[in-house]
């Protein structure tokens, strides 16, 4: 029952982990393509169906441990839907590739080859997803393969691009490009030297989480590769580090936009000020800075033009498809009260673990007490002549 | 950078009370990770009826001499807090606080008779997986009730004082919609415990 307890949870988390790193790739790489994403809409839909769809396939974690046959069958079955989604991203990757022009930068390195690795993880999840070939393969090395395929290649590939894409809007410096090559060829082939052998490892029947095996085995020399490749992968990491360093200290100033990118947050200085919009853009399209060269329409967005919201801390609600404004939300102040929540929870939690009862009723009444002090209401006559009219025109000027 | 031009933009409401601003959507989510919470322990009590059968259950079949009333009691503070909150809406003060207080007061009795439920049984937490789920499970639920009346102590107390009037009443509306979700799992938690023997016990 604790399987089941756990992989109920953390099949979900793999998703949620995942998906804001291919949300990189999909912001990104199409910087570097010099074209708009190809299949925006199928792509997002896929990203939803995708999270939708995670929270039913768990038990193919568990296919060795027993469960009936129909279960299996449709646990199985969710396993292997869930790449349809998948595959649909894949594809729109690369046709955003083809019908572009690829810019070699180091993040658009890190952001395609997160697309091969994506596809070699995906396939070997695809093979442990077939409840035949899972029981062959469980417990094995191939699983290990394609866990770091999966954790590495489709997560930490995609940040690291993400930490060369988005670096000089963060500090105002590029990092270096010399050494980001360097960093970028020694990680992808390292990981691969290091991973890769271990779907072949795998399917000679290396179990996992072994710490030693006898000389006879016929698993010397491959392991021995597994592990140099991770030692270059390391390297690799070590290398970004260093650029990270030594880009902050006397990295090339980087400008507005240093990557010609279409979208808001290239309109800015690098760093962004804190007052970064002085009213909220009136935005037409997805790649609001390449309305001139694309010319998909005669409207054009604008950073000029939009709303004020003048009267403290608001912001609109917009519909969630078109994005039309449609509330003025009045956002919170300042308050300690959440600071203190979350004192109170910490100590709680903490006494919890220890059984100190006595000290758990005190963080209880401290989150009691922020938690009122923090929703506590307004008397009605003291509210803004504004907020006393539900439909009083609210913009300025 | 100067915004020189600034385009008068159609007027838009203002959060209207009720069912639009982050404070609903905050509650929803808030209800939705509970909700989860609940799923996963009732997951876990099914999980053990289908690899045990009926012979896991110490009682056949567990009286519901108090469990039903009880039940019926949480039932009629969330219909209390429905119509106190009808009655701010209408601007009728004394229909608003007497609802409220019901409410109150009906999850009092609840949380009384639910302990002297709980004296009743012969086992413990730590007797067998089935008491340990039974009090994990209506502990849980009990500690929602607790924070349910507090809650609704709360928003009393404000009401007493004056804070909300017919327009203003999102505190209100969170606490009945917190209120009505923890009665919902009541009734999960009931059937699961209390009804279920009839319909799964038997078979194995």
């Amino acid at each position: 029952m604790w399987q089941h307890l756990f992989w109920m949870f953390g099949h979900p988390w793999v998703y949620a982990i995942v998906l804001p790193a291919m949300g990189m790739v999909s912001d990104g790489l199409p910087t570097f393509c010099r074209g708009p994403l190809v299949g925006y809409t199928p792509l997002a839909m896929s990203t939803v169906a995708t999270m939708a769809l995670g929270f039913g396939v768990w038990v193919h974690h568990m296919f060795a441990t027993g469960l009936p046959s129909m279960a299996l069958a449709f646990f199985s079955g969710a396993s292997l839907i869930i790449t349809l989604p998948s595959a649909v991203v894949v594809f729109a990757w690369i046709a955003t590739i083809w019908i572009g022009r690829l810019a070699i930068t180091t993040a658009a390195l890190f952001f395609a080859s997160m697309i091969v690795l994506f596809v070699i993880g995906g396939v070997s999840g695809f093979m442990t997803g077939s409840v035949p070939v899972d029981l062959q393969l469980t417990d094995t090395y191939f699983v290990v393969a394609h866990i770091h395929y999966v954790l590495i290649g489709i997560n930490v590939f995609p940040v690291v691009g993400a930490v060369y894409y988005w670096f000089p809007k963060f500090t105002g410096r590029l990092m270096d490009e010399r050494l980001g090559k360097w960093n970028f060829w020694t990680m992808f082939v390292g990981f691969n030297i290091g991973f890769l052998p271990m779907h072949l490892v795998g399917l000679w029947g290396m179990p996992r989480r072994i710490y030693t095996y006898g000389a006879d085995m016929g698993w010397n020399t491959t392991n021995m590769l597994i592990s140099a490749g991770s030692f270059l992968l390391a390297f690799g990491v070590l290398l970004l580090l260093i650029n990270v360093v030594i880009s902050l200290r006397r990295g090339r100033p980087a400008g507005i936009n240093p990557w010609d990118a279409p979208t808001l947050e290239w309109s800015v200085p690098s760093p962004p000020p804190p007052y970064n919009f002085a009213v909220i853009p009136s935005v037409v399209s997805r790649h609001p800075l390449w309305e001139d060269q694309l010319n998909e329409s005669e409207e054009r967005s604008s950073l000029q033009k939009g709303m004020l919201l003048a009267r403290g801390r608001q912001t609109v609600a917009t519909s969630p498809l078109d994005g039309e404004p449609e509330l003025i939300l009045q956002m919170p102040g300042d308050s300690p009260a959440p600071f203190f929540l979350t004192m109170g929870m910490t100590l709680m939690f903490a006494a919890a673990i220890g059984h100190h009862w006595f000290v758990v009723g005190i963080g209880a009444l401290i989150c009691a007490c922020a938690l009122t002090g923090w929703f506590w209401p307004q008397m009605p006559n003291t509210r803004g002549d504004a907020a006393q009219d539900p439909k009083a025109r609210h913009d300025v000027r | 950078m100067s915004a020189d031009t600034i385009d008068t933009p159609a007027a838009l409401p203002l959060p209207t009370e009720g069912r639009s601003g982050p404070d609903w959507w905050g509650v929803l989510c808030l209800i939705a990770t509970e909700a989860s919470l609940f799923a996963y322990l009732l997951f876990s009590y099914y999980y053990m009826v289908v690899q045990h059968g009926a012979d896991w259950l110490p009682e056949a079949h567990p009286s519901i001499a108090m469990a039903g009333p009880n039940t019926v009691i949480l039932l009629a503070s969330s219909v209390a807090v429905w119509w106190g909150k009808k009655g701010v809406k209408a601007g009728g003060r004394g229909q608003h606080l007497t609802g409220l207080a019901l409410a109150i007061g009906l999850g009092l009795v609840f949380l009384v008779v639910q302990y002297c439920e709980w004296k009743t049984k012969p086992y413990g937490l730590t007797t067998s997986a089935y008491g340990s789920l039974f009090f994990t499970i209506t502990g849980f639920h009990m500690l929602h009730v607790v924070v349910g009346v507090m809650v609704l102590a709360m928003v009393l107390i404000w009401s007493i004082a004056g804070y909300f009037d017919a327009r203003h009443y999102n505190h209100v509306t969170i606490a009945a919609a917190y209120w009505h979700f923890v009665d919902v799992v009541r009734l999960c938690v009931f059937a699961t415990f209390y009804l279920s023997p009839y319909v799964m016990g038997t078979g194995s």
